[in-house]
């Protein structure tokens, strides 16, 4: 059994006087215990809405989630707060994007851990906090009982976002949510966290869904890799195969943006032309239509269905051939 | 922190010595002057240029100012033109009075102001939320003196709930120690003089206290706000932590910052509405002098009160800045 199972997920935001926009729009998606998952896309798919609604953490009023959201056989969205509040910490971990705005600046670092502990794994402070400084420990904070005492502004990034996820972990979560965690560090330092991250949830057995608009980091860490488009999944696929041939074309476009190192002298990047913002819904159209290369007139009149072709899943009514190589993609 | 606080107050010298300076300047040219008040209708130039050489009146200012800066640097603010009697003492008589009325009105004002403004705020955009953002608009445009009169009315002479006036009942004949009429009461176990004075302080300090209080809850309000969306709140909902902790570590302790400012510059401004308070309910604190004094250029006693005002303004922002370094240690360390 799949350790969360994700079904048919919809979170549309409603304000007073304003059209409901749905930032989630019918996502489905597995985790298997120990497995890391991408949830990979630009600004606006959805990615962010999709992992708090799992963690129940989008605000209180103004939308409403739809579907089912199974860990381990418990459908986290019929949970009430309290029983959530239970679970958050404990059962799920999340690290987030912003190390230091996400660390409470008035308050020491050590409590910022020992409390986690002291809530989930019913320890006294005194104990919680020779466990934090092992934790910090745990993920490469040099002098760790010093900076139990000290406050988030006192550390560099990195290290905030190493305690951060010393924070996360702390009760051995089986499922980790890291939304972003390394778009706030400097390019040295993302390194060193992905490779702390991977090193962590391989060693205690915890799955993790990465959430990234950064391939990069899905090759270097992902099983498996979600591609999603305007809050839905276009296309999912084990890491490998997804680099080697992908087949929708938004994920084709994604692959052919980025710098390669091995590229031909004045080879040209390629970008997506448009933005989000040329979206148009997905009723009865395929959203990626006014920015696709491939695009056909049914794909202005038909929405594609998300299908599942031998490990790979595709919502495309005119996907990328096989074997045509990311760079030669060339949109007008 | 010793050091910081000891920087402070080294700090507040200068800021003193101008404000010294101001309010001597300023109540110089105000027109009019103490001989002609004292002197009233009898008064001829001859007369009134005869008293100010007694008063010292007719030295140059400059020389004036520093034998007065020479004098309140021992201590010695002179004597009242009106009374006679030694500035200090006066304002010593009177000032437990203004304290006690002013505490007890910064009491209602933070009790209420905080709790209320963090509910409005958890409850943004609904009836509790609205209900709060009007009412404390109202209560800050409403005048100090003209609510007191309206409290005065309706509470204390129509419904006869609460005293109409003065600080203590007649009939009780308190021991005096500090002046300070509840504690005193508490001081000497005089537990009825204690409950009489507090009864007597209710509707002055509702009075004073309801602009602090409005001022209060609205700060607190737009801060919580703010300190909600923060991502470290969120955090700690990730955390799982209970919602109290949530609130009480992570939101209010944070959004207590601006709130700490916005209480130093009340208590601040809590002098000039107590004058009008104990107007309205014959309080007989530094009010009744301060006007008094105004009235008759009484240059020593004017001289005294602002200072005073000055020197409270100065330790209050102090204690801002030590309670905004105890909340935030960003503070501390720069």
């Amino acid at each position: 059994m799949a350790l969360l199972e994700v079904r048919d997920l919809r979170v549309v935001f409603q304000r007073r006087g304003t059209e409901p926009f749905s930032a989630v729009d019918g996502v489905s998606f597995d985790v298997n215990p120990g497995q890391t998952v991408g949830l990979v896309g630009e600004s606006g798919c959805g990615k962010s809405v999709t992992s708090l609604a799992i963690m129940g953490l989008l605000p209180a009023r103004g939308n409403k989630v739809t579907g089912s959201v199974k860990f381990e056989g418990t459908d986290l969205l019929t949970l009430s707060n309290r029983e959530m509040r239970d679970r958050r910490g404990r059962d799920l971990g999340m690290v987030f994007q912003d190390p230091l705005s996400s660390l409470n600046p008035v308050i020491p670092i050590g409590l910022q851990v020992t409390e986690v502990l002291e809530r989930h794994r019913d320890m006294p402070r005194k104990k919680a906090m020779v466990e934090a400084a092992e934790l910090l420990d745990k993920v490469g904070i040099p002098d760790p009982t010093r900076r139990l005492s000290e406050y988030p502004h006192q550390l560099s990034g990195g290290m905030r976002q190493r305690a951060l996820i010393a924070i996360a972990l702390a009760c051995r979560p089986r499922l980790l949510i890291a939304d972003e965690p390394t778009t706030a560090l400097d390019v040295t330092i993302q390194a060193q966290i992905l490779a702390l991250l991977k090193e962590l949830v391989q060693d205690t057995g915890t799955a993790l869904i990465m959430i990234t608009h950064d391939l990069g980091v899905v090759a270097g860490l992902c099983d498996e890799v979600n591609v999603l488009y305007g809050g839905r999944v276009v296309e999912r696929a084990e890491r490998h195969q997804l680099f080697a041939e992908p087949r929708h074309p938004y994920t084709h476009g994604l692959l052919a943006s980025i710098p390669r190192l091995d590229a031909a002298r004045g080879e040209k990047l390629v970008p997506i032309k448009g933005s989000v913002a040329d979206n148009i819904p997905w009723d009865s159209a395929c959203a990626f239509a006014p920015r696709c290369p491939n695009a056909l007139d049914v794909c202005r009149q038909v929405t594609p269905a998300l299908e599942d072709e031998d490990r790979r899943s595709l919502r495309c009514h005119n996907p990328v051939l096989p074997g045509t190589p990311a760079a030669q993609e060339v949109p007008a | 922190m010793l050091r910081f606080i000891v920087r402070r107050l080294l700090q507040a010298i200068p800021t003193l010595l101008i404000l010294s300076l101001l309010v001597f300047v300023w109540l110089r040219l105000l027109p009019g002057g103490p001989a002609g008040a004292l002197l009233g209708d009898k008064a001829t130039p001859e007369k009134i240029e005869a008293l100010n050489k007694v008063l010292g009146l007719d030295q140059p200012l400059v020389i004036q100012y520093f034998k007065f800066l020479g004098r309140i640097l021992t201590g010695d603010f002179g004597s009242s033109l009106i009374s006679g009697e030694p500035v200090m003492t006066e304002i010593g008589r009177a000032l437990p009075a203004t304290i006690e009325l002013s505490m007890a009105a910064l009491l209602f004002a933070v009790v209420l102001g905080i709790p209320l403004g963090y509910l409005a705020a958890s409850y943004r955009g609904r009836f509790l939320d609205n209900a709060t953002v009007i009412g404390t608009l109202v209560g800050v445009a409403v005048p100090v003196f003209f609510l007191g009169i309206l409290l005065k009315k309706v509470f204390a002479q129509d419904l006869a709930l609460f005293p109409p006036s003065g600080r203590q009942d007649v009939t009780i004949d308190p021991t005096h120690v500090t002046n300070f009429a509840v504690l005193d009461g508490i001081l000497t176990q005089e537990w009825d003089a204690s409950a009489d004075a507090l009864w007597h302080l209710v509707l002055p300090a509702i009075a004073l206290g309801t602009i602090p209080l409005a001022v209060i809850v609205r700060i607190t309000r737009a801060s919580v706000l703010d300190v909600l969306n923060e991502d470290f709140v969120r955090t700690a909902n990730a955390k799982g932590l209970q919602a109290t902790i949530v609130r009480r570590r992570h939101v209010l302790r944070n959004a207590m910052l601006p709130v700490s400012t916005t209480i130093g510059l009340q208590t601040g401004l809590l002098l000039g509405g107590a004058v009008l308070t104990e107007r309205v309910f014959v309080w007989g604190g530094l009010g009744s002098l301060l006007a008094q004094g105004i009235e008759r250029r009484d240059y020593p006693r004017l001289q005294a009160l602002l200072l005073l005002a000055a020197v409270v303004y100065v330790l209050v922002n102090l204690l801002v800045d030590i309670s905004y370094a105890i909340i935030d240690p960003r503070v501390r360390t720069s």
